[in-house]
C-alpha cells in the first residue's frame, strides 16, 4: 500500500496546545513519527533574568496551567537553597498540601483527557465535573483556581484555618469516592480496556534508557519518584507508597495515575492531621547570595527540574526549567512502534504532554569571534565531543566503562 | 392530476420531506438532549439542531481546488435523497406503506447503504488526506456491519414468508406469538444501525481526536448542512425500520394514536441509541471489524437456524 504523510497539528482536535506531529501512513499502520516542538516558545527563562526573585515567583508560576505550582515550588526550592533559609515546618505543610491538591486535579483532568481521546465522552463529563471539587478547595485555601500564588520565598502566604482543614477533609471523602468509580470503570468496561491495554507498550528497560520520568516510568515499573527519592517539603514526613505497575502500556499508566490519586488523599489527610503550628514565613533578603542551586520536584506529570544561577544580586542570573513533557517525549516514538492511527492520540495523551511547558530554545553565540548562527543538533553533537575530548574526556571509552560497571553490578 | 398532486404531496410535504425533515431534527434534538443529560450535561435547547442547520445553509460553500466538484456538491444531495426515498416503503402507523410492493425490503435496505457510499465518494473526491482515511474507514465499517445488519431484517422476512415490509408487518400484527422469535436479531440490528449512523462506539470514520471530522472534513456550509439533515433522517429511517420489522404494535389504532404511537417507537430507538453511546468508548476500526465478524455475523447466522427451525415446526 502506498505511504502518505499526515500532519497532526499545530492546529488539531486531539491537541490541546500547538504542537506538530508528521505520522507517515500506510494505511493505517505508523511507519515514522516525527515531531517538532517550539510553537509555544514564550521565552520564559530569559524573562527571568530580568525580573526579581519575587517577580519570577509569578513567572515561573505561568510556564504550566495546570503543574503551576510545582514550577514555582521548583523554582523556589532552588532560590531558598542558595540563600539558605529554613522554611517553617508548618510553610512545607501547607505547600505539600497544594501540591497534592495540585496532583489530584491535575490527574482527573488527565483522566477525562484519556476518556475523550478514546472517544468515551462520558468518562470525560463525569471526571471534570468532580474535579471542580478539587478546584473548588484550591480556591478557597490559596484564593485561586489555577494560578494559586501561595509561594513565596521562605515560606507561603497564606495560612490554612481549621474551617478550611474540614472542608478539604469533607472533599477527600467525596473524592475518594467518585476515583473509587473511575478506577472500576477504567478496569472493567470491555471497550476502555480494548483501547489501553496492549496500546503504547515501553519496556522497563526502554523507559530507563530514554528516561521517562513520573507515571510514565512508574507504569513500566520504574521506581522514580522524586518525592521518595530525594524528598523536598513534607514528603519525608508522609507514609506513602510509589505507585508501579507491570502493564508498561496506557491501561497501566491510567492504573498508576488512579492509584496515585487514592495515595494523594491519604497524603492530604496525614498532613492536615499532622500540621504542625509556628510561623508560615521567614524573612528573606531581597538579594539572594551569589551561588547555584537545581531544584527537583515530582510535579503530576513527572520530575521537574529547575536551575537557578544567582550573582548576589536581586535577579538570578540563569534559570533554565526542564519540564516533565521533555524527559517523557523522547519515549513517545518508541510507544508508537507498529501502532495504528487510531492509537496515535491516547498514545501521546499518556504521557500528560505540557507542551508549552515543554519548549525551550538553545541559542549558541560565538563569544570570541563573535560571529553569531544556530547550531544543529548534529553540530551540537560534534562540538560537545570535541570540547570534551579537548579536556581529556573520552565519553565513548567511558560509557564503554560504566556499562561493563554495571554488568559487573549485576 | 389530483392523484399526481397527492403523490407530491405525499413525497415533499407529508410524510415525505418536511415531515421527515422535521422529526429528524426533532430525533437529532433528543437524542443530543439524553446523550447530555447522561452525561450529567444541560444538553442543548430544542431549537438547536435547527439552528444548527439554519446556520449552515446561511454560510458559503467552499469547494477545494483539488476535488472533483461535481461529486463534492452532488454526493449529500444523493444522501439526502437516498434516505428520504427509503422512508416510503415503510409501514409508519398503519399495516401499509404509502408504496409497496413485493421486494420492497430489498430496496430500503439498498437505499440506505446509499448514505455511506455517498459518503466514501464525497469524502474520496475532496482529496483531504483525513476525508481519504475516513472514507476509507466508512467502506471497510460498512461491510462489518452491513452483513449482519441484512441477516437479521432476512430471519425476520423468513419467518413471514414474504419480501414485503406492509405484508411482513401485517404478518406480525396477525400472529404476535412470532415477534419474540426475533428478538436477538433486533439488538444485532440496533447494534448494526449504531454503525450506519456512525455513531459511538462506531464513530471510527470521523473520529475527531484522529483524523479530525473524517469524511466531512472538507465540507462546509450548505453541503454540510445537507449532510447532517441526511444524517438525522437516516437515523428516523433506520428507527421506523427496526420499529416496523421488530416492534409491530399498534398498527390497528386510529390513524392520531397510531401516529403518537410511532412517534413513541422511534423516539425509544433513539433514546435506546444515546445510551449505548453514551456507555461506550470508541473501538479501533481492527476491533470493529472483528468484533463484527467474530461475534455478530455467527450469532445472526444462529438467529437465521432458529428462524428457520421455528418456520419447519411451526408454520407448515
Amino acid at each position: 500500500m502506498h505511504k502518505v504523510i499526515i500532519p497532526i497539528g499545530p492546529q488539531h482536535p486531539a491537541l490541546k496546545e500547538p504542537e506538530s506531529f508528521r505520522v507517515v501512513l500506510s494505511g493505517e499502520k505508523i511507519l515514522e513519527f516525527g515531531y517538532r516542538l517550539g510553537y509555544n516558545h514564550r521565552g520564559i527563562e530569559k524573562a527571568c533574568e530580568a525580573r526579581t526573585y519575587i517577580q519570577n515567583i509569578y513567572l515561573t508560576e505561568r510556564i504550566c496551567g495546570i503543574c503551576s505550582h510545582s514550577h514555582s515550588s521548583c523554582f523556589i526550592q532552588a532560590v531558598e537553597e542558595i540563600a539558605g533559609l529554613q522554611v517553617p515546618r508548618r510553610a512545607l505543610y501547607i505547600r505539600t498540601i497544594v501540591a497534592e491538591l495540585e496532583r489530584i486535579h491535575s490527574h482527573l483532568l488527565w483522566l477525562g483527557v484519556a476518556g475523550h481521546e478514546i472517544g468515551f465522552d462520558t468518562l470525560f463529563m463525569y471526571s471534570w465535573r468532580d474535579r471542580e471539587v478539587v478546584m473548588d478547595l484550591l480556591a478557597v485555601i490559596t484564593g485561586n483556581r489555577v494560578n494559586y500564588g501561595i509561594n513565596t520565598v521562605g515560606g507561603v502566604r497564606r495560612d490554612v484555618t481549621p474551617e478550611q482543614a474540614k472542608e478539604i477533609l469533607k472533599g477527600m471523602d467525596i473524592l475518594e469516592d467518585r476515583t473509587k468509580y473511575y478506577a472500576e470503570i477504567a478496569t472493567q468496561e470491555t471497550t476502555v480496556i480494548k483501547r489501553l491495554s496492549g496500546v503504547g507498550i515501553l519496556s522497563h528497560d526502554d523507559a530507563i534508557r530514554l528516561g521517562a520520568v513520573g507515571p510514565t516510568a512508574r507504569a513500566s515499573d520504574v521506581r522514580r519518584d522524586t518525592r521518595k527519592d530525594d524528598p523536598y517539603a513534607a514528603y519525608g514526613e508522609l507514609d506513602f507508597k510509589v505507585i508501579t505497575d507491570t502493564h508498561n502500556d496506557v491501561y497501566g499508566r491510567t492504573i498508576v495515575r488512579v492509584g496515585e490519586l487514592m495515595e494523594s488523599y491519604k497524603m492530604i489527610r496525614q498532613l492536615l492531621k499532622n500540621l504542625p503550628d509556628g510561623p508560615i514565613t521567614v524573612k528573606a533578603p531581597r538579594r539572594i547570595p551569589a551561588g547555584e542551586a537545581i531544584g527537583r520536584y515530582e510535579a503530576p506529570r513527572g520530575e521537574d527540574v529547575h536551575y537557578v544561577k544567582a550573582n548576589g544580586t536581586d535577579k538570578p542570573e540563569r534559570v533554565k526549567v526542564r519540564a516533565p513533557t521533555l524527559a517523557n517525549i523522547q519515549a513517545v516514538s518508541k510507544m508508537l512502534e507498529n501502532r495504528l492511527l487510531a492509537d496515535l492520540p491516547i498514545i501521546i495523551a499518556a504521557i500528560d504532554p505540557c507542551f508549552s511547558c515543554t519548549d525551550r530554545l538553545t541559542a549558541i553565540k560565538d563569544v570570541e569571534g563573535g560571529a553569531q548562527g544556530t547550531m544543529e543538533w548534529e553540530d551540537l553533537h560534534t562540538y560537545s565531543i570535541r570540547w570534551y575530548r579537548d579536556r581529556g574526556i573520552e565519553f565513548g571509552a567511558a560509557n564503554k566503562k560504566l556499562s561493563a560497571m554495571m554488568e559487573g553490578k549485576k | 392530476m389530483a392523484h399526481l398532486a397527492l403523490s407530491l404531496f405525499y413525497i415533499l410535504v407529508f410524510p415525505g420531506l418536511l415531515f421527515l425533515s422535521v422529526f429528524g431534527l426533532a430525533a437529532e434534538y433528543v437524542d443530543r438532549k439524553l446523550y447530555a443529560r447522561m452525561q450529567n450535561r444541560m444538553g442543548p435547547p430544542w431549537f438547536q439542531p435547527l439552528a444548527d442547520l439554519l446556520k449552515l445553509f446561511g454560510k458559503e460553500d467552499v469547494v477545494p481546488e483539488e476535488s472533483n466538484p461535481q461529486i463534492f456538491r452532488l454526493m449529500p444531495v444523493i444522501a439526502l435523497t437516498a434516505a428520504v426515498s427509503a422512508f416510503f416503503y415503510i409501514p409508519l402507523w398503519d399495516k401499509n406503506a404509502l408504496f409497496a410492493f413485493n421486494g420492497d425490503l430489498i430496496v430500503v435496505l439498498y437505499l440506505l447503504t446509499i448514505p455511506t457510499l455517498t459518503f466514501f465518494l464525497g469524502g474520496w473526491y475532496s482529496t483531504s488526506l483525513y476525508a481519504k482515511i475516513g472514507s476509507v474507514r466508512s467502506v471497510t465499517q460498512l461491510f462489518a456491519y452491513e452483513i449482519p445488519l441484512f441477516m437479521s431484517i432476512l430471519s425476520t422476512a423468513l419467518l413471514a414468508n414474504t419480501w414485503s415490509l406492509s405484508e411482513m408487518t401485517a404478518f406480525y400484527g396477525k400472529n404476535p406469538v412470532y415477534i419474540p422469535v426475533n428478538i436477538v436479531s433486533f439488538f444485532i440490528a440496533l447494534i448494526a444501525l449504531l454503525g450506519k449512523l456512525e455513531k459511538v462506539p462506531f464513530d471510527i470514520p470521523e473520529a475527531e481526536t484522529e483524523i479530525v471530522a473524517g469524511t466531512f472534513t472538507e465540507y462546509s456550509g450548505r453541503l454540510l448542512g445537507f449532510f447532517r439533515l441526511a444524517i438525522d433522517i437516516e437515523a428516523v429511517v433506520g428507527a421506523s425500520l427496526l420499529a416496523a420489522v421488530y416492534l409491530p404494535f399498534g398498527l390497528s389504532l386510529p390513524p392520531a394514536f397510531g401516529f403518537l404511537f410511532y412517534v413513541v417507537k422511534v423516539l425509544f430507538m433513539i433514546g435506546l441509541l444515546a445510551l449505548l453511546r453514551s456507555v461506550f468508548a470508541r473501538l479501533r476500526i481492527d476491533q470493529m471489524v472483528n468484533f463484527c465478524w467474530r461475534y455478530l455475523a455467527p450469532v445472526a447466522f444462529l438467529q437465521l437456524l432458529v428462524t428457520l427451525a421455528v418456520k419447519g415446526v411451526f408454520l407448515r
